[in-house]
């Protein structure tokens, strides 16, 4: 299997339209869409990514229902991008083949496959089907602070004898140090570098996006995932126009420019937040305990409703080393802890 | 002889081992028969516990004089759509534990009593057996516009079967949502989680109420149907618990003007012969075995032969 070609030293993915859904709390419009990607592909972005936060299938009661159902979002999106391409993201157990060829229809031509860091077996369906579209594919290895680098490159071998073209070090609470992320950016390019692409993820919560990216690129890592304004969930992602300017200036090619970029965030995205991520206490929680940044706006809701601080559920669902997906036992920690507050 | 209605189990895995211990303990049925296609230490820890065990397959048992009355398919999907015509033929009933889906989808707790003359029944999935009683206890009081289940299993507690096509768990779980809970539309939703120590399973139910009927007397009834319901399947699942008195949201604009309840329910196993963590794999095993007994109790144990 090959790897489709990377025409600069490295890929910047545009994920504002899917981990941005997040801290849209799934609220994205047509038109934001629209606006978005057009600003995106005029900047030079070549992989954007539009789908609920949690991936095809992810409208739920556990997550957040779509304001606009996300086929129509990619079709739109699709419609609206001159160059760049629209990747979608799959959940394994949260969405399925049959939603992998909807979207596939709509006009996704990469998808990017995402399974908790340790259990990438549950992917080898998706990553065939995937192929069998003719689709470019990515697996993301999600959570990757929670296993070894040893460990992260066997999974990512499974991923890549699966069909993934790049796996990625998903860094989903925004925990990994800066030499955390290199072992596995390291082990990652050593057990897989001379067939895959590898990619990497990262979040804000520790503030390390930004410079894991740069150590990223360093060590051979293709493939950088980035959000204008850093919307995406915990305290966002690493900033695509950040990405774009830094890279810029360390003469590592994106084939972005940067002026559109920052263009695009200010004039675009900007106006149309709910929130702007940052570091406050609660998602440094999540960086520092470890905790799924998707957590974040399903932590804030619960502890409003049980009179419980945000950023205990938080620690308490690091502790409990509950993985993506697993919003539902935000619910139950905070009924915990709320109990223990009446009984203490 | 017995008069306990004979059965036998075919797949001596952990899951047809802990089945055995099981059924072991119930006052109608007896296994009189565990069956495989290789040697393996299922067939050996069946001949310790004094079962005649054999690696000949379906050939041996049919060949077995008498037959069961009840086999218990604890293999593969595929296997078990070879085996069930010829279990069909020979007047054995079949208990499906497998993913082959060829007869009914069945909960104990719900609606067994509907397909006790089925010649072949199917436990649906371990979600399913944790969560459907739930969404069926709600259906009971209203009309279910729609329910979403979210299944957390202990990473160590799913096989490569489920592994390899996790699609056909959150399907399979979805239309039985719809067609044995009741819901109009069904959702389901698994996550595998790799902690140590091990999880217990958990599971979650979300169910749509209609803005219409939402009011105080609506959602006390439902939760009394739903504790009744977790009380009946604790009969056969004794470590089923509710965390948490269930959880109710009033309507609001974005679920549609629909309100919602919640119940947070603990799976914890019986720890026969796979770990108690393994809720997930225990209330597969211990609804078989609840079927099992209504089987036996339809096919006239105790009524000599």
């Amino acid at each position: 299997m090959s790897r489709p070609g990377i025409r600069h030293d490295v890929r910047i993915t545009d994920t504002t339209l899917r981990d941005g859904s997040h801290a849209q709390a799934h609220q994205f419009t047509e038109q934001q869409v629209r606006d978005t990607v057009r600003a995106l592909d005029r900047a030079g972005v070549e992989v954007i990514e539009v789908t609920h936060g949690d991936g095809l299938g992810g409208s739920s009661f556990n997550y957040g229902f779509s304001h606009t159902d996300e086929l129509r979002l990619i079709a739109a999106a699709r419609e609206e991008a001159r160059n760049a391409r629209i990747a979608v993201l799959l959940v394994p157990g949260i969405g399925t083949v049959d939603d992998l060829r909807r979207a596939h229809d709509a006009g996704a031509e990469v998808v990017r496959v995402a399974t908790h860091c340790t259990e990438a077996d549950v992917s080898p369906q998706h990553f065939g089907v995937a192929r069998d579209l003719g689709m470019e594919t990515v697996g993301f290895l999600m959570m990757a602070h929670r296993t070894s680098p040893e460990d992260l490159a066997k999974q990512a071998r499974i991923m890549v004898d699966a069909g993934c073209q790049c796996p990625y070090v998903t860094d989903s609470a925004g925990a990994l140090l800066m030499h955390e992320a290199r072992a596995r950016f390291e082990a990652l390019v050593a057990e897989v570098g001379d067939e895959a692409w590898v990619g990497y993820h990262g979040h804000q919560n520790l503030s390390f996006g930004v410079a894991n990216s740069v150590i990223a690129a360093e060590v051979g890592v293709k493939e950088i995932d980035g959000s204008l304004c850093a919307l995406g969930a915990g305290s966002g992602n690493s900033p695509t126009e950040v990405l774009a300017a830094v890279f810029d200036r360390l003469g590592i090619s994106t084939g972005l420019d940067v002026m559109a970029l920052l263009d695009a965030a200010e004039d675009v995205v900007r106006p149309y937040l709910h929130r702007w991520p940052k570091m406050d206490r609660n998602a440094i929680v999540q960086g520092w305990a470890g905790v799924y940044s998707s957590f974040l706006l399903h932590a804030e809701h619960a502890a409003e409703r049980y009179k419980v601080p945000t950023h205990e559920i938080l620690r308490r669902c690091g502790e409990l080393g509950l993985v993506g997906g697993q919003e539902d036992m935000i619910i139950d920690v905070a009924l915990e802890l709320a109990r223990a507050r009446e009984e203490g | 002889m017995s008069d306990k209605v004979p059965a036998a189990i075919v797949g001596p895995g952990n899951i047809g081992t802990d089945l055995l211990a099981k059924l072991a303990r119930t006052s109608s049925i007896e296994v009189t028969a565990m069956v495989g296609v290789v040697e393996s230490p299922g067939l050996d820890r069946a001949r310790a516990a004094g079962i005649p065990a054999s690696a000949e397959g379906v050939d041996w048992l049919l060949a077995q004089d008498p037959l069961p009355r009840i086999v218990f398919e604890a293999t593969s999907a595929r296997a078990h759509a070879a085996n069930a015509p010829r279990y069909e033929a020979a007047g054995i009933r079949a208990v499906d534990l497998t993913p082959a889906h060829l007869g009914p989808m069945v909960c104990p707790a719900v609606n067994m009593p509907d397909h006790l003359d089925a010649a072949n029944v199917n436990m649906i999935t371990c979600g399913g057996q944790a969560t459907i009683p739930v969404v069926a206890a709600v259906s009971q009081v209203v009309d279910v516009p729609y329910a979403e289940i979210v299944a957390s299993a202990a990473s160590r507690s799913a096989g490569p079967g489920t592994r390899a096509n996790i699609d056909e768990f959150t399907q399979t779980t979805a239309r039985a949502v719809e067609e044995v809970g009741g819901a109009a539309r069904g959702k389901a939703i698994i996550i595998l989680n790799p902690v140590e120590p091990p999880m217990i399973m958990r599971d979650t139910v979300y169910c749509a109420i209609p803005g219409e009927v939402y009011d105080d007397a609506t959602t006390t009834a439902i939760a009394g149907s739903i504790q009744a319901m977790v009380a009946r399947v604790q009969e056969y699942v004794p470590g089923y618990t509710l965390r948490a008195d269930p959880q109710f949201d009033p309507p609001r604009p974005e679920w549609g003007g629909r309100g919602r309840v919640a119940s947070f329910l603990e799976v914890r196993g019986a720890g026969d012969f796979l770990p108690e963590y393994a809720g997930n794999l225990d209330i597969m095993t211990a609804a078989a075995t609840r079927v099992g007994e209504l089987l036996a109790a339809e096919l006239g144990a105790g009524v000599a032969a």
